[in-house]
């Protein structure tokens, strides 16, 4: 793993009882990078972003993470690294025990190091940037299900991790819900030189968001190409996937 | 014959997975426990998940628990007033009451209404987290569930078990006094000289020690349930189930061991 690669994935299996679902991947990444995951459903994106972040281990395989290993490490070995992490869940993963507020502030807090005056001026910051000021006190069960999307999207970036995971950024959210979370997320990156690597289903977003697309399907990458000629793939399965047609190998 | 054979293999099979599931539990539950343990040490514990378990679980059980220790108060002393009266022993009414109150009843009584009402709730809390992703998203920030949720929620239920058993104990003996008094024509006096001069510390001690024990296997078990939940809903209805029967059983098992150990 050179200086330059914040994420090294190389032959990475991961079964669930008798069913692989990820067959010998192998992904890099580059520091500042910003790469995008797709594939069907149920294809391994989810289980592969938390094997990057250490929240699964793999069958075998090895994977680095920002020049650690997060293989057969214990949790509190993974600590250190997962505070140099953000992520977004696909459910969110809100604290329902907690408000808007203080589950934003919870990175920051848990972490310690910041004054009172630090912590309100920085979560105030993140809730205005994702357009949730004046929400700060509602609990999570009030809010719609973008509201709750964006407070996770605040709470993964409020510490400015050096990389960013995000599964599902703008699932359920309208087309120009989606725009801004994607317009928010390419200033983030912008601002911190963050590596991030996002799964997503809006294919057409996601590309105006990331420089490259990786395609898994079948247990493995299958393509990796840059995100702008997605359509134009030269795999059939990905144009299949993108252009969402009905005929092609994916549907065989 | 060969469907004989078919039976038997079935269900020496059934006997072997219910074993098997069995163990897998109890040794889950130890390793809980241990880890339990392990983050006590150094014990460095969230004091706003803390304050608000023992408000959650202690304060809000009292109603229920001061209703049914009053009534199992009263009933020890109807259950023990034909024999009293036919033996013309009064005098030992209280100490009949008090004596089943303090180291049997009023223990098991209150920790079966604990784990129902906060032990239950605690599972559906933890399930619900679990499924939702919560305790990843606490790992996901380096935040160890464990130390996090679990620890103050086993401190609180066994520090408030405790509270309610002491609260509980005096209300059953209220209870007794009330029910010897009213229905059955026996003086305050007698009732209270007959608790003064029969019972002893170590009676009331005992019933504590069993709480303490009580409370742990509530505490452990409810959390295990909830932070090793499958599935969604259904998985989650499952767990409380689990949770209620584990916590009950350990309770009968304790009570009997600890009874038969000390006395």
């Amino acid at each position: 793993m050179t200086a330059t690669t914040a994420i090294r994935i190389h032959d990475v299996h991961k079964s669930f009882g008798r069913r692989d679902v990820l067959s010998g991947v192998s992904l890099d990444v580059a520091r500042g990078g910003k790469l995008g995951l797709i594939g069907p459903a149920a294809s391994g994106k989810s289980v592969l972003l938390k094997l990057i972040c250490g929240l699964d281990q793999p069958d075998r395989g090895e994977i680095e993470v920002l020049g650690e290993s997060v293989v057969g490490k214990r949790e509190v070995e993974l600590g250190a690294l997962r505070q140099r992490i953000g992520m977004l869940f696909q459910n969110y993963a809100l604290f329902d025990f907690l408000s808007v507020e203080d589950n934003v502030r919870f990175p920051l807090v848990q972490r310690g190091g910041l004054s009172d005056a630090e912590l309100a001026m920085r979560t105030a910051d993140r809730l205005r940037a994702v357009g949730l000021a004046g929400s700060e006190h509602k609990l999570t069960a009030e809010l719609s299900g973008g509201m709750k999307k964006r407070v996770g999207i605040a709470r993964a970036t409020v510490s400015d991790g050096e990389l960013v995971i995000y599964d599902e950024p703008s699932a359920g959210l309208d087309p120009v819900t989606t725009q801004k979370i994607y317009d928010l997320l390419a200033a983030d990156q912008q601002r911190t030189g963050a590596t991030v690597i996002a799964v997503s289903s809006d294919v057409v977003a996601l590309a105006q968001f990331v420089d490259e697309i990786a395609f898994l399907y079948n247990g493995h990458i299958a393509y990796r190409g840059a995100a702008k000629t997605i359509a134009d793939a030269p795999d059939p399965a990905v144009r299949q996937f993108v252009r969402g047609e009905l005929e092609g190998p994916l549907g065989e | 014959m060969a469907n004989n054979e078919w039976a038997l293999t079935r269900a020496v099979a059934g006997i072997g997975t219910a074993a098997m599931k069995i163990s897998d539990e109890v040794g889950g539950i130890v390793v809980l426990t241990g880890q339990v343990l392990r983050a006590l040490v150094p014990p460095r514990i969230d004091r706003r998940e803390l304050f608000k378990n023992l408000h959650k679980m202690g304060n809000k059980s009292v109603p229920i628990v001061v209703l049914t220790a009053f009534f199992a108060g009263g009933l020890m002393t109807l259950q023990s007033a034909p024999f009293v009266k036919k033996l013309n022993a009064t005098s030992l009414a209280g100490w009949g009451a008090g004596y089943a109150v303090l180291r049997e009843i009023g223990p098991i009584l209150i920790a079966l209404m604990f784990s129902g009402r906060v032990g239950a709730n605690n599972t559906a809390e933890l399930a619900t987290m679990t499924v939702t992703e919560q305790l990843d998203g606490l790992r996901a920030l380096a935040i160890d569930p464990v130390r996090f949720l679990v620890v103050p929620r086993v401190i609180a239920m066994i520090v408030m078990l405790v509270a309610l058993t002491v609260i509980g104990d005096q209300v059953a003996l209220l209870g007794a006094s009330v029910v010897g008094r009213s229905m059955l024509d026996i003086s305050w006096s007698t009732m209270f000289h007959s608790f003064a001069d029969n019972l002893k510390p170590y009676d009331f001690l005992h019933g504590v020690y069993k709480s303490i024990a009580f409370g742990g296997a509530i505490a452990v078990s409810s959390c295990y349930f909830g932070v090793t939940v499958k599935g969604g809903a259904v998985g989650v209805g499952r767990a409380v189930n689990a949770a209620v029967v584990a916590a009950a059983v350990s309770i009968m098992l304790l009570d009997f061991f600890l009874t038969y150990t000390t006395g």
